[in-house]
């Protein structure tokens, strides 16, 4: 348990990570950073979006399958890491 | 059958049957007595029931009953019915359900008693019913039918008809040939019919009209149907509706997060993805990942093709037949807020000794300060009439009805356009209207100024730069900047060359209310007639104004003043807290009803530059305070000695701007050069340009790109320096008009920033278009300039100390040179000292060697054999 604590204050702690959202199977945040109702639609949005891209890397070889995800938008960076069980999701504006 | 016993009972009269007319005649109703049911044992539900409602009675037992009872007898009314009836017995019927009226009924005919009882009858009698019939089928299968003689009806007839029959005997013929042989044998032999239709001869049915058989009787079928119907089906409309949901996300509850968290599968996968994470999140800090490469290299191509779009194009030039002859433009500003509206002041193109000849001429003509709108460009928009030649004015920043102008006779005017602001907005969106404007009198408004200093407290010489203090800030009597509460701007600043400058207010001065009847006077007085049209807004100003603050400027070295030109204020931010709204909640328009502050109200804000920048007649450049001190001596109040000066050239500057990017770039234009200075740097200006022939006339930064500068030259030219690219040429320029330029602007109310104003002497005003490579500015061009202007900075740094550095060692030569001459006195003496020395150390080195020798016990003889050489 304080592993878990430690590893997720040490991602926190880097420079410009807005938060962390660590969220279960089905979409339901279980430990965050952020306010309920942004990590709510972070984890749900975020769910939806990486269960896509792990069915398209299978579709297309079936010998692969999804290690890291990330996002580049104008304003942050998203960055999901799947789990057969979980999803790890960051948010990080590198720009400061 | 029942045997009867006679018993007459004789009907009462009063037991009249109802005869209905709905019975039958052969149905007679009856009621019977008890006594009479029993005598003919026709008990009602005893003997006769409803499913045996027949009883025969025998005519005799009812005769004999009619005898014995007469009257009584409930047979009497139907005695000669009875009597008349042929057989033996008669039927009567118990009438359960009262169908006919009473309880029982008679039944008069012999054949509604037969068919009363045979057919309608149930239970006994069908069986025999049944029985007669099977009897009856029996004696049809028995009996073989026997053949009936045929009775003809007609139909032989259409027999004969159908069938064939000779009418007449046949015909007979026999054909020979004639002259043949007879006898002899004929041989016959087959041919074709066809093959010899010339010897033929045919005889083929045709259709002879006499004969034509009609059909007399023909099958066909019909069927109906309409042929128009209207008919109608319900169609599904499906009517887009809103619709919407209410939901909320799923969530856990702490204890199962806590639970959740505790999982060991949450602590591995959290291990093995934190690795990756960290990577990541670092490789984001060390390379920029949202710079746009293509964009980024496609700006810098631009810059190269971008020599062929220098061109500033005429976009529109003003010229007022009325109003420009003889006259110049002295001062161009655009309308801050309304887009394509521009303002220019006329001043009468004369110099002083021609001014003062026909100076009676020029009191009858007044001079205006015109409004050009882009959609007339034959007719101004609006005419502000001023009292002499207006040099300069400028719109107040946060009004942008309120115009303060400098007169050529030292005063200060104040104009407001509140009325004609909607026809200067008409003219702007509007313009293609032109037709509609044709039923508005086509005659310039002429607004009348509101407010004018008084003559004696004013300046005594033109006044040649005005501006405005921002609203965020004023300044007290001691010039210490203060909190402005009412959030407008207040105050103005002007400049004169009589050597000093002047702070006004706008607000009435504070003054002591004696007693009430002074409020009430005041009051009274206030509501006053309007001459002219103009507006209250100013009217205690008018003709009493002064200003509050008067900065003289001693010069640092020796006596006397400095006669500025032009100044220039650093742009001064406040911070002010949202929840500080003003504290009166007085309209800010009204400036009659604002009061000055008393000492005590006035907060003082630190932060606030108040130092200026000032631009001389004599080519200084003037860098000092505006506070004020208070003279303990003589009791008045005491500008402090400038800070700096610099002496550039020995005619006049005539332009002092900041640059709009930078706050501590300054840029002063004189007339054979223009110099860059940063605010604080002694030592000199960062970029002074190279002495050029023409003489500069004026000079503007530009307001998108931070290292373009526009110059205006006394032949017409205008350049264009871009001081990345050269710093000693300028990098464009173009001829605009045949006379000198007398200033040039950029627009500032629209986002497009893309028309340059320029006046000229002759009274014309032209607007160019900026090409769009002088629009558009690089993302890096300011942090260029930035880069630049720090260099020259450390470069002068550098020089600084370098001239410091070699101020030192000159100093530091010469004291080393003094001390040499003062050292070269006493040589000789020392020569002999030095000799004695030397053989002293010799001597030391001998004795030295001697000890070193017998110390490591070298042959003496060698020694010696050494001595005897060494000592010839």
């Amino acid at each position: 348990m304080a592993e878990v604590e430690d590893t997720l204050k040490r991602i926190q702690a880097q420079h410009g990570v807005i938060g962390t959202i660590v969220v279960n199977g089905e979409g339901i945040p279980i430990r965050t950073t952020l306010d309920n109702s942004t990590s709510v639609q972070y984890a749900g949005l975020l769910h939806q979006l990486t269960m896509k891209a792990r069915s398209a890397v299978r579709d297309i070889d079936p010998q692969n399958e999804l290690t890291f995800l990330r996002i580049r938008s104008k304003k942050h960076e998203i960055m999901v890491a799947p789990d057969k069980e979980y999803l790890l999701i960051a948010i990080q504006n590198p720009s400061e | 059958m029942k045997d009867k016993s006679n018993a007459d009972n004789l009907p009462k009269p009063e037991e009249a049957v109802a005869s209905e007319p709905g019975h039958p005649e052969y149905i007679f109703p009856l009621v019977l007595t008890s006594v009479s049911q029993e005598l003919f044992s026709c008990r009602a539900d005893e003997d006769v029931t409803a499913e045996n409602p027949h009883k025969l009675l025998k005519k005799q037992d009812i005769i004999q009953d009619l005898r014995h009872r007469a009257a009584v007898c409930d047979f009497s009314p139907v005695k000669q019915a009875v009597l008349d009836y042929p057989e033996d017995e008669l039927l009567l019927v118990f009438d359960r359900d009262f169908t006919y009226g009473q309880s029982f009924y008679l039944v008069l005919t012999v054949q509604a008693k037969e068919s009363i009882l045979k057919p309608p009858a149930e239970g006994a009698d069908e069986q025999m019913e049944d029985e007669e019939q099977q009897e009856e089928e029996e004696e049809m299968m028995m009996k073989t039918p026997e053949p009936q003689p045929w009775v003809s009806l007609g139909s032989e007839q259409e027999i004969q008809d159908q069938s064939l029959s000779e009418s007449r005997p046949r015909l007979r013929y026999s054909v020979c040939p004639l002259g043949r042989r007879s006898g002899t044998r004929v041989r016959f032999s087959d041919r074709n019919a066809l093959d010899w239709k010339e010897e033929l001869v045919e005889c083929s049915s045709y259709e002879d009209k006499s004969f034509s058989i009609t059909r007399m009787e023909r099958d066909s079928s019909t069927q109906t149907c309409r042929d128009n119907t209207h008919t109608c089906t319900q169609t599904l409309w499906k009517k887009p509706k809103n619709m919407w949901s209410q939901y909320e996300p799923r969530e856990f509850s702490s204890e199962e997060k806590q639970h959740q968290l505790q999982s060991e599968n949450l602590k591995n996968f959290i291990t093995s993805v934190a690795r990756r994470f960290e990577i990541y999140l670092q490789q984001n800090l060390i390379a920029d990942v949202f710079c746009d490469d293509w964009t980024a290299l496609c700006e810098d191509d631009a810059s190269l093709m971008g020599k062929t779009e220098t061109q500033l194009k005429e976009y529109q030039s003003f010229m007022d037949l009325h109003f420009s002859k003889e006259k110049t433009i002295s001062h161009v500003q655009w309308h801050p807020s309304i887009s394509g509206v521009i303002v220019v002041s006329m001043m009468e193109r004369l110099s002083l000794e021609e001014r003062i000849d026909s100076s009676t001429k020029l009191l009858l003509n007044p001079s205006h300060i015109l409004f050009w709108s882009f959609s007339d460009p034959i007719n101004p928009q609006l005419q502000l009439e001023c009292p002499d030649d207006v040099l300069c004015f400028q719109f107040s920043p946060s009004d942008h009805n309120i115009i303060a102008g400098g007169c050529m006779n030292g005063q200060v005017v104040l104009w407001d356009i509140s009325a004609h602001v909607d026809r200067l907005q008409d003219t702007r969106s509007g313009g293609k209207n032109i037709l509609n404007k044709l039923g508005k009198s086509d005659a310039t408004p002429v607004v009348r100024y509101c407010a004018v200093s008084g003559i004696e407290n004013g300046h005594k010489a033109p006044i040649t730069d005005i501006q405005w203090l921002p609203e965020t800030f004023e300044v007290n009597k001691l010039g210490t900047p203060v909190e402005n509460q009412s959030r407008t701007s207040v105050q103005l600043v002007t400049c004169a060359p009589d050597c000093c400058v002047l702070f006004w207010d706008l607000r009435a001065p504070r003054v002591m209310v004696h007693s009430l009847t002074d409020i009430k006077q005041k009051q009274e007085e206030k509501p006053l007639e309007n001459p002219h049209g103009v507006p209250n807004t100013f009217t205690h100003l008018n003709l009493t104004w002064k200003p509050f603050i008067r900065v003289s400027l001693p010069k640092i070295s020796s006596s006397g003043e400095y006669s500025p030109l032009k100044f220039s204020m650093r742009e001064n931010t406040v911070d002010y807290n949202t929840g500080d709204k003003s504290v009166s909640g007085a309209d800010s328009h009204v400036f009659a009803q604002l009061r000055m502050q008393s000492a005590k109200q006035q907060k003082p804000l630190q932060n606030i530059s108040t130092k200026l920048y000032i631009a001389t007649e004599d080519g200084e450049l003037v860098y000092t305070d505006w506070k004020v001190e208070k003279d303990n001596d003589s009791g008045r109040m005491l500008s402090a000695k400038p800070l700096d000066v610099f002496l550039l050239q020995d005619t006049l500057l005539h332009t002092v701007s900041r640059s709009p990017f930078f706050r501590d770039i300054i840029l002063t234009v004189g007339r054979f050069s223009f110099s860059i200075w940063r605010e604080g740097l002694t030592c000199g200006p960062l970029l002074m340009s190279v002495y050029s022939k023409s003489m500069f006339s004026a000079g503007h930064w530009s307001r998108s790109r931070p290292a373009v500068l526009f110059m205006g030259r006394e032949d017409g030219d205008v350049e264009v320096w871009d001081l990345l690219q050269n710093s000693r040429q300028p990098s464009h320029t173009q001829n605009i008009s045949t006379a000198a330029i007398s200033s040039i602007r950029t627009q500032t109310s629209s986002a497009k920033q893309n028309l340059l104003a320029v006046s000229d002497r002759l009274g014309t005003l032209h607007i160019l278009q900026i090409p769009g490579s002088l629009r558009r500015s690089s993302s890096s061009e300011r942090q260029n300039v930035e880069k630049y202007f720090e260099k020259e900075e450390e470069r002068l740094q550098y020089f600084e100390k370098r001239q410091s550095d070699h101020q030192k060692k000159k100093k530091e030569t010469e004291a080393e040179q003094q001390k040499k001459k003062t050292e070269l006195v006493t040589p000789p003496k020392q020569e002999e000292e030095v000799d004695a020395e030397t053989l002293k150390e010799y001597q030391q080195f001998l004795t030295l060697e001697k000890l070193i020798l017998k110390d490591m016990n070298i042959q003496n003889e060698t020694q010696q054999t050494c001595n005897t050489i060494n000592t010839p």
